[in-house]
């Protein structure tokens, strides 16, 4: 089961490519859920099956992979955003700046000192390359929407590294982490919202320029 | 010995004929009936048969061009493992000069393209060469993760290597190298969503335009050569996609022949199915390609 973790694992980082390299905003939003829906499965193939770690797997899949989502897509389509991501830094760039992040993930998680049964595992290099490629997308990114993404990808990153102690993890522990997560992506639609309604645009760049009225 | 000719039979008889399935597998998505699968002999053969005609502002180059292209081919189809029977020619580091038999290959084409003066030509000389440079990163990355898991510098053990305990145990990196490969493979030999080889007209092609001077035999050397290399890089992903051994030669051989002519359906079917794409992606997709080779090359070295 272990391997199979792995597995998933890598198929996690291949989002985080993906979502470096795609220019649609609809198609990062998918790619974000469905990366919670397979870090959601993680947690059920590492440990003992009990009725708290079933909870546990629902709640983060139902999370991660429906409800927040929804949300984005609910702001995207209020503040009528086409589809462009707009960055900073071009597509080819920020991709080749993720995979040089990975790579050091992997260097790095090497050095670390992890208590031996975790050393040959994939979760804490793929926990530090989803959130260097969170803070790539939230630096290079103008839109917020796509900041938003980039700090769920962050988050995601996190929650890897919970993983390891997921069982160790009380289940209020986890609930509070997502309530967080939720109310944090509420409060940015709010603020994106304002953002789309003050300048017409969501582009955070804007921001930058004072004006007076 | 039999296995050699049988080898060498393969190597020389079995190349249009994939040429022929992805044509047919095309049609067939199309609706249409489509021109019988051994088309391209028929078009070799009668190419074979005409005339050359040659530009007096040519020189030798123009001509060396298909004969040095054809048979840096060939030498390269020499070194790779077919089924399950080790290559003709194999020696230690023997992959670096398959993978710049390509390059001398390429540099004949791009060479006898720009050799005709024509502003077109050159046009798709340095379309190819750009592209080429993408491609190659990821064909050396596929090599040395290989080269580390089987340990050995030679293709005839790295690509006899792969084996259903390997995809057991390193799947991710597998999946992730076919993948770059199949990439890889496309871009190579200007299939769809890199190029499309059935326009003959139009300024976004890429390999057809260099070739559009040659005529006669020469231009049957081309087409073959083209057909060659699809089978050469077609039997190194089918080394690797497919770790099936069962020990007998001839079912290995039935085995091998199959998955060839399965991978020109999945050609086919790519073609069908995708549009080319706008020039400005391309080297995205290139550069995706390339970073899940080295990848799969990070999950293997750690």
């Amino acid at each position: 089961m272990v391997s199979f973790a792995d597995q998933l694992l890598v198929l996690v980082m291949l989002i985080n490519f993906i979502m470096l390299g795609s220019s649609r905003l609809a198609f990062a939003i998918r790619a974000v859920a469905v990366q919670g829906v397979v870090l959601g499965i993680i947690p059920g193939l590492l440990h003992p099956f009990s009725g708290h770690l079933l909870a546990i797997t629902v709640s983060i899949i139902l999370a991660k992979g429906m409800v927040i989502p929804y949300l984005i897509n609910d702001a995207v389509r209020k503040a009528q955003i086409r589809r462009e991501v707009e960055p900073f830094l071009g597509y080819v760039p920020t991709l080749l700046l993720g995979a040089v992040f990975t790579a050091l993930a992997f260097v790095f998680a090497q050095k670390l000192p992890l208590a031996p049964e975790h050393r040959d595992l994939l979760f804490v290099p793929a926990s530090i390359a989803t959130l260097m490629t969170g803070f790539l997308i939230l630096t290079t990114r103008k839109k917020a929407i796509s900041q938003v993404i980039g700090y769920l990808v962050l988050e995601n990153g996190i929650f890897i590294f919970g993983l390891l102690l997921a069982e160790a993890m009380p289940f209020m522990v986890e609930a509070g982490a997502l309530l967080d997560l939720l109310v944090g992506i509420f409060v940015m639609g709010i603020v994106i919202n304002h953002i789309s309604r003050e300048f017409s645009s969501v582009d955070t760049s804007r921001l930058q320029a004072l004006r007076e009225e | 010995m039999p296995s050699t000719l049988f080898h060498i039979l393969l190597l020389l008889l079995m190349p249009p004929l994939l040429l022929g399935v992805i044509n047919k597998t095309k049609a067939a998505f199309a609706g249409r009936v489509g021109a019988p699968c051994l088309q391209p002999y028929y078009d070799l053969a009668k190419l074979l048969r005409k005339g050359s005609v040659f530009s007096s502002t040519t020189t030798w180059v123009f001509r060396a061009g298909p004969v040095v292209t054809l048979a840096a081919t060939l030498v390269a189809a020499l070194l790779v493992p077919l089924g399950n029977h080790p290559a003709i020619i194999s020696f230690n580091g023997d992959m670096i000069l398959f993978a710049y038999l390509f390059g001398l290959a390429r540099f004949f084409t791009t060479s006898a393209a720009l050799d005709t003066g024509s502003a077109f030509e050159g046009m798709g000389a340095a379309r190819e060469v750009t592209f080429a440079c993408l491609v190659e990163p990821t064909l050396f990355f596929i090599l040395i993760t290989l080269a580390r898991m089987s340990k050995s510098l030679s293709l005839t053990p790295m690509l006899l290597y792969p084996s259903p305990a390997v995809w057991g145990e390193a799947g991710a990196a597998m999946l992730l190298l076919v993948g770059a490969l199949f990439i890889a493979l496309l871009a190579e030999n200007c299939r769809i969503p890199f190029d499309d080889p059935t326009t003959h007209l139009e300024l976004t092609m890429i390999h057809e335009v260099m070739v559009l001077d040659h005529s006669g035999p020469a231009f049957g050397l081309i087409l073959y050569g083209a057909a060659l290399k699809l089978f050469v890089l077609g039997a190194v992903f089918v080394n690797l996609a497919l770790p099936f051994k069962s020990g007998n030669l001839l079912v290995d051989w039935a085995a091998f022949a199959a998955a060839m002519l399965f991978l020109a359906v999945l050609v086919g079917v790519v073609e069908s199915v995708m549009a080319r794409l706008r020039l400005v992606r391309i080297p995205q997709l290139l550069v995706a390609a390339t970073i899940l080779s080295a990848f799969a090359m990070l999950l293997i070295v750690r």
